[in-house]
């Protein structure tokens, strides 16, 4: 619980000294106060349903005081898809701007897979484990929107937040039914990918952008992904290799327990104290590892979800950029067009002008129109890739201290626990 | 290798270091140990490697030698000190071998040292025909160099050296085996012929001389086998072996069937040289009626429902016994998971190393793509994180090579069991001949006795009856003396497994408890550096510590200066077990104080931060300062730092020009043992609230601690 309130808490705060907003404004004691301020919590996740259907409900609760909202205070049923939607919906009408990383939708299959074929005590103990790193990283995506000073304006953020639980089926339905949307940014990105790859066969003229900062930032994010991936795996690997230790630990002290019962004399005592130790140890062992899942393998994982969500961006920036210069075409075209026709002359002038006043600023209008959305995408991603550099440092920053702290408390309860028991060997070798 | 040597000529400079391993090394790859170590970066807890200047890899690398350290320095080192001096000279190459071997040899006197040392295999070729002609056999030699001072040795001189091959090892073996009966003999390394043609050449030689190594010394410290005949002439004698093979099989064979019938029937009076064949246990194919018999006696006594005329009476074996055996189930568990252990310490190791290595690589990336100042922290914070992960993965590494130098003792007793279940046998086997003998004289006098019923029932005698109980009686005083020999073998094994279970006992307690104090001095060493290693991280991450998670803020009262109306309220922790945030808000004007008290919870922390902001919309003058700190526990701050941030306008309210700094800190060094601290804070406002419904003064105030760098007191 504690952590899951710290870095939106921090993100907040950072948020908050930028936009010049007060952070007192949580006080219950100041309802008048003057600072607006939206804090969201994603608790108590309940499943709901049965065998393939079964979901995740989770109750979002929206503490307020912006005036769009119905009141201080609202509780709503939610689930994974309804996130899944505001995503989508911020992503289709924020265009340059970072949306905040979904965890994976995988995740809930493997979640499904454990708790209708295997319900047994160890597996519950992933899923239980698995449901609440969930619940963190929906708690962190809300959090990051709500505190986006755009973001946090947006209509179906509010929605998402008051709508009752019809209402919110309804539009998930719609968006579905009507959009035909790809339902991931990654389908999104694959799409480009391919049409980039169908420029590069030739059948289309390449249009991207030749910006040797831009390619300099696609680089550095692209590149980036697979660092922190490799970095994530190996953040895996060592909550495993914690958890394998911890077995072996405790193997290990069952064994030697045993061996020092049938050696029976002084000897025989400090061996099960011993084993004794190793047990303790070994469930440090375990709990460090559900540490370093949380604060340090998941934030890591977060990272890449982020880079991942700016890759869709720079997917969403390519799209633009080629709509605006196939307009910037168009109206060229149009122009030369428009020529031809007047010196053919087989329109009288009047009308020519007519007509092709009309037509050009319909087109132009049009192109002014997408190179605006172009170069607001531009300087949004300029603004956000500060924003997200700061925000990443911060966020790493919190998982290394943790991680930190985490591995020296470990290394200092295994220290200690092994020195306390020097003075019994001792002593027994002493006897 | 040049690397390390970086280090060690700038041990101090830990940072330029991590910058050349991080930055500038990407070849060479640093997780590695150096190629080829020596071995004392091989034994970092040797006493020469003690002082930080010292040519390691490793301690030179890490900070100086802690308290940690200096205690568990000390340990390993009394064992080894000792031969480190000796094994200079010769064997420079091995003393990490060496450094166990006083220990248990020497028993602990400086004199009557054994050492052995096996080296330089040598391919020979058999010189003696071999049955195939031009298919010569090849086999190797090994150098075998004792260096001794027990008076059994003739040589002048204290050092020599023989060459023995592998066949002589056995012979060696066999003749102990045989002339040491119900000693713990130590067991010889197997033949492994699977291994010899699977493995690489050199790589099962060298093996194998481990192995022999490994074995002779053991011999050599075994208080009855190292004065031993057998040993001395295997060490000493030039040339071949001048000890006989034991007879092999078919010889025995042959010679058995020859003389049983005068050892058990005793057709002529047994002499001295054949009554010692009795103690010899009846295998191998020596003697088939023997063998016959005992076979039958050993059935008899474990099926048939009669009782064998003697015994095993020593209860207090049997229980011995019973013991040894489930101690030997019980140490192949315990050995079976410390391989466990000790792999899944390694993989540790490994997987720690690698994210280090992830981290390299990102810290790397980050700093040639940074264009922001984040992503420089960025990667300042990862190289941290970089450096702080591969020092914890050597830390592993080293800590699993002591594990599995310590945990062998395991491996070695299991070895040892075997020892002690062939004494055993021996003494079970002693135990049937004398059994079978017993037997055999019963049997023979109740043949007297049915002759002499029957030959008493005719008066006068029968001649031919009288002559064949003289026949008989000859046989039982036979069969007796043999009887007395065999008893009296049996005796002497018994004693021998007496006095050797004593031995084993008395040295197995020591050994384990050598090992489990090398395990967990080690293993309590190792989590101290990696806790100074995480610590460090820790404090360096310190800046992005959130929240007070260690400082509990278990009261906040906040006093009236002047009686004036002071709202205050708590902000609702954001966790039931965390309030780390403290709000109050003063409605009205004028002086006001207002403390918070804290307490640092967790173990000796040495820097406390607290930090508030100031939202006000009038000009409020406002200070903190740690105004008490007594504890009675044993919490050391070293230093305590304020800090005060502004927002909001802020006049200048006392004749500073510009108002109040937008921050401020001030540092704060409290006595040691403080653990409570309170904060005061005075605010003043002189002309009320200018805008209504807004509170005048708006202090929040938000206490982090940050507790970090653990050091015992």
């Amino acid at each position: 619980m504690k952590m899951s309130t710290a870095p939106y808490d921090l993100e907040q705060q950072q948020q908050h000294q930028r936009s010049g907003v007060a952070a007192s404004s949580q006080s219950p004691r100041s309802p008048s106060s003057s600072t607006p301020f939206l804090s969201v919590s994603v608790t108590d996740p309940v499943k709901l349903g049965n065998g393939v259907q079964a979901y995740i409900s989770y109750r979002v609760i929206t503490k307020t005081n912006f005036p769009e909202y119905q009141g201080p205070e609202k509780i709503v049923i939610r689930r994974y898809s309804d996130f899944v939607w505001l995503r989508d919906r911020l992503f289709e009408k924020y265009k340059g701007i970072f949306i905040p990383p979904l965890p994976e939708k995988s995740a809930v299959g493997v979640l499904k897979f454990h708790m209708f074929w295997f319900i047994t005590a160890e597996k519950f103990r992933f899923s239980a484990e698995f449901i609440e790193m969930r619940r963190q990283a929906l708690d962190l995506f809300v959090n990051r929107i709500a505190s986006h000073h755009e973001l946090q304006q947006s209509e179906d953020l509010r929605m998402f937040l008051q709508a009752e639980e019809e209402t919110m089926e309804r539009l998930r339905a719609q968006e579905t039914g009507i959009f035909k949307k790809p339902s991931d940014l990654m389908q999104i990105f694959k799409d480009v990918q391919s049409k980039v790859s169908d420029v590069v066969l030739g059948k289309e003229k390449p249009v991207e952008e030749s910006d040797p900062d831009y390619e300099k930032l696609k680089h550095y994010i692209f590149e980036l992904e697979n660092h922190l991936a490799e970095a994530q795996k190996h953040a895996y690997r060592l909550v495993k290799r914690h958890r394998e230790l911890g077995q072996s630990l405790s193997d290990f002290g069952k064994a030697v327990k045993l061996l020092g019962a049938s050696e029976g004399n002084s000897l025989g005592k400090a061996f099960s104290e011993l084993g004794i130790k190793s047990e303790i140890l070994s469930t440090k062992l375990q709990k460090e590892a559900h540490q370093i899942l949380m604060n340090f393998e998941e934030p890591l994982k977060d990272y890449v979800r982020a880079v991942q969500s700016i890759k869709a961006t720079i997917a969403e920036r390519a799209n633009s950029f080629r709509k605006q210069c196939q307009l910037a075409e168009t109206v060229k075209l149009k122009e030369i067009d428009l020529k031809k026709m007047k010196g053919k002359g087989c329109i009288d002038l009047k009308s020519w002008q007519k007509l092709s006043a009309n037509i050009m600023r319909q087109l132009k209008t049009e192109s002014e129109q997408a190179t605006k959305t172009f170069e607001s995408i531009v300087r949004l991603m300029n603004e956000e890739i500060g924003r997200f550099q700061e925000q990443k440092t911060l966020d790493m920053g919190i998982a290394f201290h943790e991680f930190a702290k985490g591995q020296a408390r470990l290394a200092n309860d295994i220290a200690g626990a092994w020195r306390s028991l020097l003075p019994k060997l001792e002593a027994c070798s002493a006897a | 290798m040049m690397n390390h040597h970086d280090f060690q000529q700038d041990p101090d400079d830990d940072d330029g270091v991590m910058e050349s391993l991080l930055l500038h090394d990407e070849p060479s790859n640093p997780l590695q140990p150096p190629p080829n170590p020596k071995p004392d970066h091989h034994h970092p807890l040797l006493p020469s490697t003690q002082s930080p200047k010292s040519p390691t890899t490793f301690n030179s690398f890490l900070d100086p030698p802690s308290y940690a350290e200096a205690i568990f320095t000390s340990f390993d080192s009394s064992s080894s000190s000792s031969s480190n001096g000796t094994n200079h000279s010769h064997h420079h190459n091995r003393n990490t071998l060496t450094d166990e071997l006083p220990s248990r040899s020497g028993s602990g006197s400086v004199s009557d040292y054994l050492y052995i040392f096996v080296s330089d295999p040598q391919k020979e070729q058999e010189t003696s025909a071999s049955l195939v002609p031009g298919a010569a056999t090849t086999f190797y030699t090994y150098l075998i160099t004792t260096r001794t001072d027990l008076p059994e040795f003739g040589s002048s001189t204290s050092e020599f050296a023989v060459r023995r091959r592998f066949r002589d090892v056995v012979t060696l073996s066999d003749r102990l085996a045989e002339s040491y009966r119900g000693y713990f003999v130590p067991v010889r390394p197997d033949k492994s012929t699977v291994e010899s043609q699977v493995m690489q050449k050199q790589e099962f030689v060298e093996q194998r001389r481990a192995a022999l190594e490994k074995y002779l010394r053991k011999l050599a410290a075994h208080p009855v086998i190292r004065r031993s005949e057998e040993l001395r002439l295997f060490l000493e004698a030039k040339g071949r072996l001048p000890l006989q093979k034991s007879t092999d099989v078919a010889s025995r064979m042959l010679d058995g069937a020859v003389k049983l019938p005068k050892q058990l029937f005793g057709s002529e009076v047994a002499t001295a040289g054949e009554l010692s064949e009795v103690v010899q246990p009846a295998k191998g194919g020596r003697d088939l009626l023997r063998i016959f018999k005992e076979l039958k006696q050993s059935v008899t006594n474990d099926w048939g429902g009669s009782k064998p005329l003697v015994v095993e009476e020593d209860k207090e074996f049997l229980e011995r016994k019973e013991k040894l055996v489930e101690f030997e189930q019980q140490l192949s568990g315990v050995s079976q998971q410390a391989e466990s252990l000790v792999k899944h310490q390694q993989d540790m190791g490994e997987t720690m190393g690698e994210l280090g290595l992830a981290f390299v690589k990102l810290t790397k990336f980050e700093t040639e793509e940074a264009r922001f100042d984040s992503q420089r922290t960025r990667a300042s914070d990862m190289r941290n994180v970089a450096t702080a992960a591969v020092k914890a993965s050597r830390l592993y590494r080293e800590l699993n090579t002591q594990t599995i130098k310590h945990l062998d003792k395991l491996h070695e007793y299991l070895g040892t069991m075997l020892a002690v279940n062939n004494a055993f046998a021996d003494r079970a086997s002693a135990l049937l001949t004398v059994q079978t003998l017993s037997s055999e004289l019963a049997s023979l006098n109740s043949r007297i006795e049915k002759l002499e019923v029957a030959s008493s029932k005719i008066f006068g005698g029968d001649k031919s009856r009288m002559r064949k109980i003289e026949e008989l009686k000859e046989a039982i005083r036979v069969t007796e003396n043999a009887k007395t020999c065999a008893d009296r073998e049996y005796e002497r094994i018994k004693e021998n497994n007496r006095s050797e279970l004593e031995r084993i006992n008395k040295e197995r307690h020591d050994d384990f408890l050598s090992m489990l104090r090398g395990f967990v001095v080690n293993q309590a060493g190792y989590a101290e550096k990696m806790a100074a290693v995480w610590e460090k991280l820790a404090e360096e991450t310190t800046a992005y510590s959130k929240e007070a998670a260690e400082l509990v803020v278990y009261a906040s009262s906040f006093t009236l200066a002047f009686g004036l109306d002071v709202l205050l309220s708590r902000m609702p922790p954001s966790s039931p077990e965390l309030a780390d945030t403290t709000s109050c808000l003063i409605s009205s004007s004028c002086w006001s104080t207002c403390c918070a008290s804290g307490r640092a919870d967790g173990v000796g922390s040495t820097q406390c931060k607290a930090s508030f902001k100031v939202l006000s919309n009038s000009s409020p003058f406002v200070d903190a300062s740690l105004i008490n700190s007594t504890s009675n526990t044993s919490l050391v701050h070293s230093s305590f730092t304020i800090e005060a941030t502004h927002c909001g306008k802020s006049t200048p309210f006392i004749a500073s020009p510009g108002g109040l700094p937008v921050r401020s800190s001030n540092k704060i060094t409290p006595r040691l043992y403080t653990s409570v601290f309170v904060l005061a804070f005075f605010s003043f406002e002189s002309s009320g609230a200018r805008y209504p419904n807004a509170p005048a003064v708006a202090i929040t105030l938000e206490l982090a601690a940050a507790v970090i760098n653990l050091e015992r007191p």
